[in-house]
């Protein structure tokens, strides 16, 4: 099992704020990690370090064994959390987009998805329910052929059919060669899938481990065991 | 299936298993699905059901064969075997629930004799 993505002593402060402090993570590849913690804890921050939206102020990150590049990057396909999509494109619009952005796009996949949860592709991203904005979202996302997934509260704004339905993609796109990091604040709704977990309390690592491990040791749920670490 | 999150899913995949085996419902030397396709029908992480396998397999409930797949015992000791281990774990429970409510085990016996529950 090797490191897929380390993070050594990781820091990222803005002018008036600690986001991230002294993060040490390894992620190994074929595991999926729920990357856990309320609002402010920075979650967000670390995942836009790691795809290189922000530059960490100190420490380093190493994917594959290689520090961030161009290369590393293309590595990694990031979820955020808003909705991104351009309203007038159509569904099949932004297929096309991905399409001409990743060399690494899967069509044919990400079409047979869509197919397989009813999204029209001639349906204009305006026009589509939060709940399908939200099913669109993760499958552009898991459609790209990379070995680090991160996905930004996947769930939110979705309704609880349509956050089955996205779990689900999030299953059968899963493989031994590919990394998850989701994060989300549905603890229970996403703990099933996870192998391990970390917890972030304002920007510090508060606890990290194998899911399993954690219910049998606590006798907790993940879910109940997050009530308890940031309650 | 539905799962209780308050403790290991591999272990609730592999009671209910061993369930499936005891009624009869996996028969012995029936083939189990792929780890891939079990999780997807359950909607687990494969790492999950790979490690219900494995574990399965150090018990030997199942078998590998390479290119294969995964296979059910057939012995019928082994079934036999797990087919007890179940009854003295639904009986310890049993025990622990009717001496919380103040049972001696000797009013236990008593009691089942007096419901007709054996009947």
């Amino acid at each position: 099992m090797t490191q897929i993505l380390e993070i050594n002593n990781l820091t990222k402060k803005y002018y008036n704020k600690v986001a991230l402090e002294d993060i040490n993570l390894s992620f190994e590849r074929g595991k999926i990690y729920g990357l856990m913690g309320p609002n402010g804890s920075g979650k967000t921050t670390l995942m836009k370090v790691i795809i290189g939206l922000h530059k960490q102020t100190s420490g380093s990150i190493l994917i594959d064994g290689n520090p961030l590049s161009y290369k590393t990057k293309a590595n990694v396909s990031y979820m955020p959390t808003e909705n991104f999509l351009y309203d007038n494109f159509k569904v099949k619009d932004v297929v096309k987009f991905y399409e001409d952005m990743y060399s690494d796009f899967k069509t044919e996949y990400v079409l047979q998805i869509l197919k397989d949860i009813n999204v029209d592709t001639e349906f204009r991203v305006s026009k589509l329910s939060s709940g399908l904005v939200g099913k669109l979202k993760v499958a552009l996302a898991l459609s790209r052929d990379v070995d680090i997934y991160m996905l930004d509260e996947p769930l939110n704004g979705v309704d609880v059919l349509a956050r089955d339905v996205i779990m689900d993609i999030i299953v059968k796109s899963h493989n031994e060669n590919k990394t998850f990091i989701i994060s989300s604040h549905l603890v229970s709704e996403t703990e099933k899938v996870l192998d391990s977990v970390v917890f972030l309390k304002e920007g510090r690592l508060e606890l990290s481990g194998d899911a399993e491990e954690l219910r049998q040791q606590h006798g907790l749920s993940i879910e109940n065991l997050y009530k308890e670490v940031y309650k | 299936m539905e799962f209780n999150n308050n403790m290991p899913i591999y272990l609730q995949v592999m009671h209910r298993l061993k369930q499936d085996i005891i009624a009869g419902k996996l028969k012995p030397g029936d083939k189990m699905p792929s780890s891939r396709e079990y999780s997807q029908e359950l909607g687990l992480n494969f790492n999950t059901v790979a490690r219900v396998y494995k574990e399965m397999e150090m018990e030997d409930i199942v078998y590998t064969k390479r290119g294969l797949g995964t296979f059910i015992t057939e012995s019928s000791e082994k079934i036999e075997s797990i087919r007890f281990e179940m009854a003295k774990e639904l009986i310890e429970n049993f025990v622990n629930g009717m001496e919380q409510i103040g049972f001696t085990k000797q009013d236990m016996l008593s009691f089942i004799k007096e419901t007709n529950l054996m009947n």
